[in-house]
């Protein structure tokens, strides 16, 4: 049950795009396309759990142990990199199929905030490895279903007539308003 | 000189992080509900900006050039890792307020964005002018963002009542608001710069 | 100078120095902030514990009902209590208050320590629940001479006594106005404001307020 409360939480009440703010970046960027937004949220979701997992077993198994918990930043930038660097490696050999998938967007992924966000956030709640990696995974399809969302509303949206000075982004930006209202709808579904 | 002056209004005007290059809009979105605490993001941004614009700059030569991506995020996460410490330390209360958007400035895109584009290239006068332009531009899109916000959500600006706070919007306060007018204030300056 | 060329040696040295410098100028300036860092959280409890007992020189911390009541005495004179106190059903989660009660239990101020609401909504209960003070004039209500009027609200639990009012929401029988639009929210924290009463009833041999049961209402979802 509270695995469930949790993934409900991360995925509609505090949706990481949509009301946290993070991975905004890749939101805006890669969302013109339904295609190209899935594969997006796939790379993501994949490292997101990884690296959530690698740097909260380094958390708890050598800087809380070390006192050394101002060294966190940096130790948990670097392994992400490091991570994104070696999915990108390992994925070539491994499953050359679904490199040609993600490949493009892995190298994107050091600088989703979402990633080094969900990592922190993680600590800062005190959960231990396995709520981490449910929450790790929820706000992953969190950031697939905006991702998604959005794409197909754009899709639309490049088919319609804009105002000149709102085409592009500042008429994404207003659609990921309304669509950021509509999820305040969810707040209070889980308390 | 002259030549300092232009990189530095480069970085406000031309090519503003937020209006212009669009970079950075995490933060941009998340710490702008007021304009205080938007300019106080923005501040503590461009301290980071400067910091790794020079000390990158500095050691341009003596990082090889296929390590240089660890080495610059090795140097940026110090500097955040600095200022985390010392508002923690000393200003409690704008910490608690910004909260998880100060670690997260390591990953923005205009910290190594300029590190890689402009002090991997530059001696360290022009890469410190680039680094306090593109943070003052930076700034000043963030309190802008900020001050809308704050004043059509809860009728104040910088904590001065205008109007009564009951006939303010509370929307813009709020998760959309953000969106909407980050969205309003993009179109507007397209027009302007058209024009 | 030329650029170091990328040999296997020149990259470990040179991430390695960058590495250990950066790691020991943060092991400094932690040495230097982590005592501000902590005062400035003692601070923060000392401030909490001011800002609803007003007069006192002395506190002894004491435990009761699982909750930390600071005692606080003038002159050896016992004169309240700061009791910290929390609620677990806010809109956004936790709330954590520090309640201030006189030595007869009369509520003498609270401050809010710790919540998650939602902006501009259940915030408001940083001061929604103290008495309604001289209101600020706007800039534009001051340059057209026209003031907006605020609406009478009978919210404020300051100089109230738990035991002989119903500290719950109006809407739920009680005697308290709930913030605007925040149910739930003033719901969570008149709860915590009760737990806090009866541990500070049940550290002083005081009556127990005349609500005792302090999920009541605050599990029904009654409206926003």
């Amino acid at each position: 049950m509270e695995y469930i409360l949790i993934f409900v939480a991360a995925v509609f009440v505090n949706n990481i795009v949509l009301s946290q703010f993070l991975g905004i970046c890749p939101f805006l960027g890669v969302s013109k396309k339904v295609d190209t937004a899935l594969g997006m949220s796939g790379a993501v979701a994949f490292v997101l759990t990884i690296a959530t997992i690698v740097t909260y077993l380094v958390q708890t198994y050598v800087l809380a142990p070390l006192h050394i918990d101002y060294l966190r930043t940096i130790t948990f930038i670097l392994i992400i990199a490091a991570l994104v660097q070696m999915v990108e490696i390992v994925l070539k050999k491994v499953s050359p199929s679904l490199y040609q998938a993600l490949g493009v967007f892995l190298p994107l992924i050091t600088t989703n905030c979402c990633i080094l966000g969900v990592a922190l956030l993680v600590i800062q709640k005190d959960y231990n490895l396995l709520q981490s990696v449910v929450f790790a995974i929820s706000n992953a399809v969190g950031f697939g279903f905006a991702l998604v969302l959005f794409a197909g509303i754009r899709e639309q949206i490049n088919l319609s007539d804009t105002p000149k000075s709102m085409q592009g982004f500042p008429i994404s930006l207003v659609t990921a308003g309304i669509l950021a209202m509509a999820f305040m709808g969810f707040s209070g579904l889980v308390k | 000189m002259n030549n300092n002056v232009k990189v530095l209004l480069n970085g406000i005007i031309k090519e503003n992080p937020t209006f212009a290059l669009l970079l950075g809009m995490c933060p941009t979105l998340g710490t702008t509900s007021s304009a205080i605490n938007g300019m106080s993001m923005g501040l503590a941004t461009t301290f980071v900006l400067i910091c790794s614009n020079v000390v990158i700059s500095l050691l341009r030569n003596l990082i090889p050039d296929k390590v240089h991506i660890p080495a610059y995020i090795v140097i940026i996460a110090s500097f955040v890792t600095m200022v985390e410490m010392v508002m923690q330390a000393y200003i409690p209360a704008l910490y608690a307020s910004l909260g998880l958007f100060i670690p997260l400035i390591v990953v923005n895109c205009i910290v190594l964005g300029r590190a890689e584009a402009f002090a991997a290239k530059n001696g360290i006068v022009p890469s410190l002018f680039d680094g306090l332009g593109m943070g003052l531009g930076f700034t000043i899109a963030l309190t802008m963002i900020g001050c809308v916000r704050e004043l059509l959500g809860t009728g104040h600006m910088f904590g001065l009542s205008i109007y009564p706070e009951s006939y303010g919007m509370l929307v813009f306060v709020l998760a959309p608001g953000a969106f909407i007018v980050l969205g309003f204030l993009i179109a507007a300056v397209n027009k302007l710069r058209k024009s | 100078m030329a650029k170091l060329e990328s040999s296997f040696k020149n990259m470990v040295v040179s991430l390695s120095v960058i590495a250990v410098v950066a790691a020991g100028l943060l092991a400094i300036l932690n040495n230097i902030t982590s005592g501000p860092i902590e005062q400035s959280k003692a601070a923060k409890q000392q401030e909490a514990i001011k800002a609803v007992i007003s007069d006192f020189d002395e506190i002894k911390a004491e435990e009761a009902n699982g909750l930390n009541i600071n005692k606080a005495y003038k002159g050896g004179e016992f004169v309240g209590a700061a009791v910290e106190s929390k609620s677990a059903n806010g809109f956004g989660g936790e709330i954590k208050v520090m309640v201030g009660f006189d030595a007869q239990g009369i509520i003498t101020g609270y401050s809010v320590l710790e919540q998650k609401e939602t902006p501009g909504l259940g915030t408001q209960m940083v001061t929604w629940f103290k008495p309604q003070g001289e209101k600020t004039k706007s800039l534009l209500e001051t340059i057209f001479g026209y003031e907006v009027k605020t609406i009478e609200k009978n919210s404020s639990i300051i100089g109230k006594n738990p035991a002989e009012v119903n500290m719950t929401v109006s809407k739920d029988g009680g005697d308290i106005d709930a913030i605007t639009a925040s149910t739930i929210s003033s719901r969570a924290f008149l709860e915590s404001v009760r737990v806090a009463y009866a541990a500070y009833a049940a550290a002083n041999d005081k009556p127990q307020p005349t609500n005792t049961d302090a999920n009541s209402g605050a599990t029904t979802n009654g409206g926003l």
